[in-house]
This record gives structure tokens, C-alpha cells and sequence, in this order.
């Protein structure tokens, strides 16, 4: 079956996709009262809100799909600010065309992966617009931040350790690759980081700031902690952990690791005197296990690499798409 | 000798100061990515060449991409980094988000030129416009697709060709602007082109022409090569990439290229006219060509715009003033150079200190 107007249309229709497919997938207590909001009990002092949309080409890729995708990439948010993601709302927009046997593929790999990383989805809405049967997700996530987490991108300070948590550039690939129909082994590394984040405050680690590494890069990243924290941070090009694979296509694409886009991987600032344990610890974990320091933060301003052969440039945010390039 | 001694070398070379052209944008991505500059005496000044097909596109080859992209049952093909080079009536990204004249520009971007025969095939009522732009190392490529067009028989496909070879462009540096010192020939032309192109010029000239790959150590051998050579008063051909680049070059692709296209003047962005730099469809294949020859017109350069002296590594692009002054950057750049990612405005302000 294919998505018609009439599944927007907020009748019949409407409500036998509800039933069928989003109430299969996500029933729960709050969803089952059927009110207009939900009515969430929240006990914290600080709570942290995130939105973001989820526009992908394919909608299922080597990985992942692009349910998985909006569910991390909004619980990564969070996590990042040091928060427990605790609930989740989404706003689907889908193309009229769209085949119904994959919305429910795609709502049930949301489902299963909300799961995993601990949020429960308490609120949606659906609308169906003229298309080629595509469909657009955006999803906003709620967490509350325990005491004593004081987690900023302003909070770096100098001699502090930036540590990545693994192989950069393989969603970007991966993503190019089936655009490109070039086949390969590249997977999306499209992944929930709470396993990360939950062991480096178990071990009691001091993290200054924490970002995922996504569209823009870890050199956009780089750029904007920075900025944010006043500071100058120099990066080791030969420790950037970048696969071979991905490498190889990078070079031949002319794209540069640097400024590509991830969907499980993070960075985290760390005081000097723990960065073995903050490595160790990042390293114990599925989603850290290619964990690497890759640079220091150190006095002065801008973002700085050492080079392989021991020269040092400045690197900049992204500019543009980062499209392959003729030659 | 190893690279940590090479560097060491380059790094305390105290000679006469000498200024060496790279002609290919990718070698000026790769020097900037590994901080090369940082590794050699300031008295070896490297400069940025003509080497990027896109920075040397003239206002006309845009324009008529334009047209193409918004006339009725046309699709126009383009590589990525084409969309955001500034044409008379925008640029192809601005067309495509919605014309000056509120018509709506088809621009599809492609990964391959070849997948114009299948598109062209599924869709028989549409003609594919293919923005052909690039050197020796791309036009094989779209011989291959007239070839495999002109034997399927597909007739929905034109070519706006922009196609030029590096060797004459090399010549009009050579003859008019005679302070550089020596060449860091490109690689992944020399693969197509062979080595023995460059022998007439080093001849005539008595400057080293050395050909390098792309990682670091390439780059800086190459350096150390025509340090060398200019020490020992040579000027010759050297290959310093010989993994990839055969004396010979390629003489299948040279063939197909040969096979379907015939060299005619052509513009450069920059510099101007240079005689049989440019690669048109031969006759045989004219049906396939959308009107590539004679789009030599160039928007008037705006005041203190310098793109041609940036090209010709005259001035280093910061000494440009729209550079300087903050008028020309990535986001809005007045000039291809700073819209190409082996430009070297674009390369130098994504870099700048």
C-alpha cells in the first residue's frame, strides 16, 4: 500500500495508519491516554532540550535508516550536554507515494533503537504533502541533567586532552557510496552514544565538554570549541583515527576525513591528568572501542593541526557542501 | 635520503630566492593540507599555477549552462563543484534554487558523466546537458560517452564543452611570464599525457619540469628535484611519480581523446585566449555538441579584482583586494578560484592565518 492524501487528511484514514503502524511501534503509557500533549513528571533542576530534523538520501543505507538516524542523532544531542535522554517527540512528514511496508520498516527501526538508548517517544504528528515518496522526520528529545555534570563547549581549558571516540567519516561515506551506486564495505556508523558518556561519569572523569562529530566535521567542530572556550587547540593529524577504507575513498573523491559528517562518534575534553583512564575507559565500550587523544588544548586562540611530515596549519569550519570535486 | 632529510635540506636551502609553480590545484590543496610552506626556506616561494578547471572557466560556458538548465525538456549534468561559479544571470546553485526570472533551473549533479546514456535512455523526451568541463585527466571520460551514445544510438545528449590540455597553457606562462624558476608538473595529467609533452619546453626554456604525485613526501621530492636541478644549472624533465606515470603516458585514453575531439582556441578565465588549448567535438560527433566553441566572453573583471594575477602566480591571493577587503569569500565569491575546492583563493582562505 502507498501513502495517499488522505492518510493527512486527519480522518479515517489518519487513524487506521495511527493504529497500524505508529501505535504498533511506540505504544506506552503516556502515548495510550490519547490526549492532545503529554504530561510528563520530570524531577530535575536542569533539563536539556533538543530539536533537530532528519532529511536523508537513501532513507535505508548500509547501517542504518533514517528511523535509527533521528532517534540517535537527537539523543547524542543530549547526551552531549551531559543529560540522561529521558523522552522524545516526532514530527514526520511524509510524500505521498511513499510505501507503507517501509514507513513501518522505518517506525519500527525508530522504535527498537529508542529503546536501547533509554527514551520513551511521548508525542507525533504526521502530514502528507505532494512528493515522490519520500519522507522527513524531525524529532525533539528531553533529558535531565544530574547534579554535579557541568558539560559546555565554553568549558575547555588549557593543557585539557581532546579525545575522539573512533574512525571518522564513515557515515559520509557510506551515504555517498549508495548515492554514487559504488559498492563497498563502508558502514554508517549511525549509533546512540550513551554507552560512552555513561562510563565516563561512572569512572568519575571531569568532562569539561563533549560534542558529536556530525555534519561539518570534527574540523568544524574543532573550530567552534575553540571559539566557544577561548582557546587554541592543536590537533595530531597521524592520530585522527581514520579507517583504510574510508581513506581510499576519501582520496579519490578529494574529500578530506576532517570535514566529514558522522552520526556515532564524539569528542570529549578531559583534564591532562585523566586522560589514560578517560581513554581506557571510552575504549571498554562498543561504541569507543577505536577510541584515540588526538590533540591538546593550549594557550592562545584558532584550531591548529600537526601535519605528518611536523608542520602545523590552521584549519577552518566548512565551507559549502563538500561536494566531490572534477579531478 | 630520506624525507626527514630532504626536509632538512629544503628547510636551510639559502640560495638565491627562487619561485617554483605548481601548476595543478590538487598539489596546492596537498601543500596546504600538509603544511609544506612550513617545511621549506622562505626563499623557495611556491605559487599556485592555472591547474583547476573550474577557476578557468570563462562567464560564457556558465551562461550558456544557465540557459540550457532553464530551457523546456532540458536537464543540465554538472560535476559539484560547477554550481557555485558565479555566471552573468547567477550561478547554477542560485538558478537552481529559483531563477532571476522565476523560471526553474534542472540541474542534476553528477558523480560520472557516463550516467547521461542511461538517464537519456530512461527518458527519451528529455535532453541531457552535459557541462564538460576539465583537463586531459577528464576528457577521456566524455569521449567515452559520445563514443557510447554515437554506438547506442542515443540522441538526447549535448556536450557544453569546456575542455582544455595543460601543455599550452604551460607555454603562455612560459612566454609571458618568464621569473619562474621551475615546475612542479602535475601528476595526474603526466598520467594521460606521458612525460615527454613537457621535453619541448624544458628545451626551449632551460627550467626543470619535474612531475609529481600528491602525498607529502611526493611533493617535497619534487622540490628537492628542481632545488637540484636550478643548483646544477639544469633544466630538464624529470618523473619523481613513476608508479603512476609511464614515459608514454596513456595511449588508450590519449586515443579517445584523439577519437573525439580536435584542439581550437579557448579562454581561460584569467589569462585569455590561448591557441589550440581547448578540446572541441570533432565533426563526426557535432550532433552531440551544444554550442561549445565561441564562449569566450568573461564577466568584466570589477575593480581590484585580480583572479588573472592570483592564476599566473603573480600575486599570492591575500594580495588581492577584494580578498584582503573581505568582499570575495567562499560563501559569496565574486571569482571561480575562490569557489572550487583546488582553487587557490578558496584553498588560501579556508587556510589563511
Amino acid at each position: 500500500m502507498k501513502i495517499t492524501m488522505a492518510h493527512g487528511s486527519g480522518g479515517k484514514s489518519s487513524a487506521q495508519l495511527m493504529k497500524d503502524i505508529f501505535g504498533k511501534h511506540f505504544s506506552n503509557d503516556v502515548l495510550a491516554k490519547m490526549e492532545d500533549a503529554a504530561v510528563l513528571d520530570i524531577p530535575a533542576d536542569r533539563i536539556a532540550c533538543s530539536t533537530d530534523s532528519f532529511v536523508v538520501t537513501p532513507l535505508i543505507f548500509k547501517g542504518g535508516d533514517i528511523g535509527k538516524l533521528c532517534v540517535c542523532g537527537t539523543v547524542n544531542d543530549l547526551l552531549m550536554m551531559g543529560a540522561v535522554p529521558k523522552y522524545l517527540t516526532c514530527g514526520f512528514i511524509l510524500e505521498e507515494g511513499l510505501e507503507t511496508e517501509l514507513l513501518d520498516q522505518i517506525v519500527g527501526s525508530m522504535a527498537a533503537q529508542a529503546r536501547d538508548a533509554g527514551v520513551i517517544i511521548v508525542a507525533g504528528d504526521t502530514k502528507v504533502v505532494e512528493g515522490n515518496g519520500g519522507m522527513y522526520i524531525n524529532t525533539t528529545g528531553i533529558g535531565v541533567i544530574p547534579e554535579g555534570r557541568d558539560v559546555s563547549s565554553a568549558n575547555c581549558r588549557e593543557g585539557d586532552v581532546i579525545i575522539c571516540s573512533g574512525n571518522l567519516g564513515d557515515h559520509h561515506a557510506c551515504i555517498l557510496s549508495h548515492r554514487m551506486e559504488i559498492e563497498n564495505e563502508i558502514t554508517s556508523d549511525c549509533a546512540a552514544l550513551n554507552d560512552i558518556v555513561d562510563a565516563l561519569f561512572a569512572a568519575g572523569i571531569d568532562v569539561r565538554t563533549m560534542r558529536d562529530v556530525t555534519r561539518g566535521g570534527l574540523g568544524t567542530v574543532i573550530n567552534e570549541i575553540a571559539e566557544s572556550s577561548g582557546c587554541r587547540i592543536e590537533l595530531d593529524e597521524d592520530a585522527i583515527p581514520v579507517s583504510r577504507e574510508v581513506k581510499g575513498f576519501s582520496d579519490i573523491l578529494g574529500l578530506d576525513p576532517l570535514y566529514m559528517g558522522n552520526e556515532g562518534k564524539m569528542i570529549a575534553a578531559v583534564p591532562a591528568e585523566q586522560a589514560e583512564k578517560a581513554l581506557e575507559t571510552m575504549r571498554s565500550t562498543e561504541h569507543g572501542k577505536d577510541a584515540a587523544v588526538i590533540g591538546r588544548v593550549q594557550p592562545g586562540e584558532g584550531a591548529f593541526i600537526k601535519t605528518h611530515l611536523g608542520a602545523t596549519r590552521r584549519f577552518d569550519v566548512l565551507y559549502g557542501e563538500g561536494l566531490p570535486r572534477i579531478c | 635520503m630520506d624525507i626527514a632529510q630532504v626536509i632538512d635540506y629544503l628547510k636551510s636551502y639559502d640560495g638565491r630566492q627562487l619561485k617554483l609553480m605548481e601548476v595543478c590545484g590538487t598539489h596546492t590543496a596537498a601543500i596546504f593540507k600538509n603544511g609544506i610552506r612550513d617545511l621549506i626556506s622562505p626563499k623557495i616561494r611556491l605559487i599556485s599555477g592555472p591547474g583547476c578547471p573550474v577557476c578557468v572557466t570563462p562567464t560564457a560556458f556558465i551562461d550558456k549552462c544557465v540557459e540550457y538548465a532553464k530551457a523546456d525538456g532540458c536537464e543540465l549534468l554538472t560535476f559539484g563543484d560547477m554550481m557555485k561559479v558565479p555566471g552573468t544571470a547567477g550561478s547554477l546553485s542560485e538558478n537552481k534554487a529559483a531563477g532571476e526570472d522565476g523560471a526553474k533551473a534542472d540541474i542534476t549533479i553528477m558523480y560520472s558523466p557516463l550516467e547521461a546514456i542511461e538517464k537519456a535512455k530512461a527518458n527519451p523526451e528529455i535532453t541531457y546537458v552535459v557541462a564538460a568541463v576539465g583537463f586531459e585527466t577528464t576528457a577521456p571520460t566524455y569521449a567515452l560517452l559520445v563514443k557510447e551514445a554515437a554506438r547506442q544510438g542515443v540522441k538526447n545528449i549535448r556536450l557544453v564543452t569546456a575542455l582544455k590540455t595543460a601543455i599550452p597553457a604551460l607555454k603562455w606562462i612560459c612566454e609571458n611570464q618568464n621569473d619562474i624558476d621551475g615546475f612542479i608538473c602535475p601528476g595526474h595529467v603526466s598520467v594521460i599525457t606521458g612525460v615527454h609533452v613537457y621535453d619541448e619546453l624544458a628545451a626551449e626554456y632551460g627550467k626543470p619540469f619535474v612531475v609529481s604525485g600528491f602525498e607529502a613526501e611526493h611533493i617535497l621530492a619534487a622540490i628537492y628535484r628542481i632545488v637540484k636541478q636550478i643548483e646544477a644549472g639544469e633544466g630538464r624533465v624529470e618523473n619523481m611519480y613513476p608508479n603512476a606515470v609511464k614515459e608514454d603516458g596513456n595511449a588508450k585514453a590519449i586515443k579517445a581523446i584523439e577519437d573525439a575531439f580536435e584542439p581550437g582556441t579557448a579562454m581561460w578565465r584569467g589569462l585569455g585566449l590561448i591557441e589550440d588549448s581547448g578540446l572541441y567535438l570533432r565533426d563526426e560527433f557535432s550532433e552531440y555538441d551544444g554550442g561549445s566553441r565561441g564562449l569566450d566572453e568573461d564577466m568584466e573583471l570589477p575593480e581590484g579584482c585580480r583572479c588573472g594575477d592570483v592564476i599566473t602566480g603573480r600575486i599570492n591571493p591575500d594580495q588581492c583586494p577584494m580578498f584582503a577587503g573581505g568582499s570575495c569569500t567562499p560563501m559569496e565569491p565574486f571569482g571561480p578560484c575562490m569557489v572550487s575546492s583546488e582553487g587557490s583563493c578558496g584553498i588560501w582562505y579556508r587556510n589563511r592565518h
